[in-house]
């Protein structure tokens, strides 16, 4: 049975719910983020774009065995036009099986993905996005400004020098022009990566890992090119452990556990309230099962008591909170 | 086609900066040194050997023939060892390194990448077997005054032989791990050398099985028959005794030879490059 509730106007303008399965993990039983979660559901919400422009990246259904290894269960996801989605879980999860799929690595066993209205893997799909992979390399003899021309002439981008330019500066590696990947550490390879993955200007945006390697200042760096990406309306699918940087720079988050999708939703959605904290001259209290609309009340009612507050304080779980609870504590 | 270039320019640029490709003409170098001093010393001594008065052999075709033919042997074999090397890798290997995920995720198609691989593998190593066999019948031309019968179609073969190469070891590259992938194409190098060989010995006995057997290798490695016709080729005219003794080998003549192999080198290409085709469009990567 497939229940399916929609909030909002039309379909691409509301929110899907589908029920979860049971799962085996009494952990996932826990995940009750604010709106939806499940299963192998689809939670979409508030598109930006038009019912007439197919989503930078389509998937439904999706499914992919290895052998005895089911990696992906029949998952749901959608990326629209300038929308920027996170994908986590642990290790296994099936999130690098997926963006493969979408990025026609692998072959899917089930479903379908599309990307910009095209089936994945074709030239068109392919034509649409850049892709940096989790485990990648860049022949060591070739410069920097060489790989991006070269990744330019196997995109058919015409944006010659000003574009490679324009490129090294984005990811802070002008000065990097001339030097050979051999003689680059592994955050500017990555940075530079993430450079060849923008050539052409591509749609939709695949980034597996991209700041695994990186420093703080390289993960600053690339999350305030990811913001400046969005403002352009480039759409991207970030795949990361992260999950401070997913929660600061992504619209959306999808979780996968075990090739199932089991949370979906904003990082806003995905929480939910912890309580309140007021603190007062006597001390800090915290009022379990108390929301944000509640902290008014508690206040009049503290001062009414004769109390002096100082300060409240309204708890939500982060997103590593609401991360934890999906996966279960899982890692593998 | 402008894809199909630049993936050939890439393999270019990837053969000529590996270290194996140094190491092979270093190879190649001491190689032709020491054949142009074997074919020195041979042609200087040839003189003094005398054959019994009955029996008729040019000693000059012998030793030319014997001579050109080892070069033959030597260029098919390094021209190998280069082909296996440059293409060894290409599939399974690249991916498993990271470096042909991001080549793959082009709007480029699998089949233009490996059929630009076969390309630029296949010119390096086209080139290479050419010039190093024709090096070779130059300096036996120059210091024995000794030309093969045929000189531009033995070499034609021999490059042929290593494309033949290059499609089996691209096709492996795809089903293969590297390290498998050169140890299996080797060993089919072997199994072909030994067919010939085999065959030769056959023929010299009249043993139906044996070369029977070697006609059946012939036609599964077409690699070693078009070597084996390019040694026929170089002593065509050869006859009497010295094309008899010639054709007992080790560099004799070929008995599955023509355009019937040829044509069946070609086709055996294009069937191996469309397995390859096909097992990559379905590969993981």
């Amino acid at each position: 049975m497939r229940l399916r509730i929609v909030l909002g106007g039309s379909e691409h303008g509301g929110i899907e719910l589908r029920p979860r399965r049971v799962g085996a993990l009494p952990a996932r039983h826990l995940v009750r983020p604010a709106l939806g979660l499940l299963g192998s559901g689809t939670l979409h919400v508030a598109a930006r774009h038009s019912a007439s422009v197919p989503d930078a990246l389509a998937v439904r259904n999706l499914a992919k065995r290895y052998g005895s290894v089911q990696a992906l269960k029949g998952v749901d996801l959608e990326v629209a036009e300038g929308e920027l989605v996170g994908l986590l879980g642990p290790n296994g999860a099936g999130k690098s099986t997926l963006v493969k799929v979408a990025v026609g690595l692998v072959r899917p066993s089930s479903g379908n993905a599309e990307v910009g209205g095209f089936r994945a893997g074709s030239r068109a799909a392919r034509s649409h996005l850049g892709y940096l992979a989790e485990l990648f390399r860049f022949p060591g003899w070739y410069t920097a400004d060489e790989l991006l021309e070269l990744h330019q002439r196997l995109a058919g981008s015409h944006g010659g020098a000003a574009e490679r330019k324009r490129l090294l500066e984005l990811v802070a590696l002008s000065d990097a022009a001339g030097r050979r990947v051999d003689g680059m550490s592994k955050g500017m390879q990555q940075r530079l990566g993430i450079a060849q993955a923008l050539v052409g200007d591509p749609r939709l945006l695949m980034l597996d890992e991209p700041t695994s390697a990186l420093d703080p200042v390289g993960r600053r760096t690339v999350r305030l090119l990811l913001e400046e990406l969005r403002g352009r309306g480039v759409s991207v699918l970030l795949n990361s452990h992260l999950l401070s940087e997913v929660e600061l720079v992504c619209d959306r988050v999808t979780i996968l556990l075990g090739g199932e999708v089991v949370a979906a939703g904003t990082p806003h959605e995905l929480s939910r309230p912890r309580g309140v904290e007021l603190e007062t001259d006597a001390g800090t209290t915290r009022i379990e099962g108390a929301t944000r609309e509640d902290a008014p009340r508690l206040v009049s009612e503290a001062v009414a008591a004769g109390r002096k507050v100082y300060g409240v304080n309204v708890l939500t779980s982060t997103l590593e909170d609401v991360y934890l609870e999906a996966v279960g504590g899982e890692t593998s | 086609m402008t894809a199909v270039w630049t993936i050939v320019g890439y393999g270019f640029r990837e053969a000529v900066r590996r270290k194996m490709f140094a190491v092979v003409v270093v190879l190649t170098i001491a190689f032709l040194l020491l054949f142009w001093l074997a074919n020195h010393y041979v042609f200087r001594d040839l003189s003094t050997i005398t054959p019994p008065s009955d029996v008729h052999v040019d000693t000059r075709t012998f030793a030319g023939a014997f001579l050109t033919g080892l070069s033959m042997f030597a260029t098919l074999f390094l021209g190998v060892v280069l082909a296996v090397f440059l293409t060894l890798g290409v599939v399974s290997g690249d991916a498993e390194r990271g470096l042909l995920q991001p080549l793959v995720a082009r709007p480029i198609g699998r089949s233009t990448l490996l059929v630009a691989r076969f390309l630029g593998a296949g010119g390096v190593c086209v080139a290479y077997v050419l010039i190093v066999y024709f090096v070779g019948v130059l300096i036996t031309g120059l210091t024995g005054h000794w030309y093969p019968d045929q000189i531009v179609w033995p070499g034609i073969e021999l490059a042929g032989a290593v494309l033949v190469v290059i499609a089996l070891s691209l096709l492996g590259s795809v089903v293969l791990s590297s390290t498998a992938n050169g140890i299996a194409i080797f060993m089919l190098f072997g199994a072909g050398l030994v067919a010939g060989l085999l065959g030769s010995i056959g023929h010299a006995l009249n043993s139906h099985t044996i070369k029977h057997a070697s006609t059946i290798a012939s036609w599964a490695l077409p690699f070693e028959a078009l070597y084996q016709d390019g040694l026929r080729m170089i002593t065509e005219h050869a006859s009497g005794l010295t094309g008899f003794l010639l054709q007992l080998g080790p560099f004799g003549g070929a008995y599955v030879h023509g355009w019937g192999i040829r044509t069946w080198a070609v086709a055996y290409v294009l069937m191996v490059g469309a397995v390859a085709l096909f097992s990559f469009s379905r590969k993981n990567l």
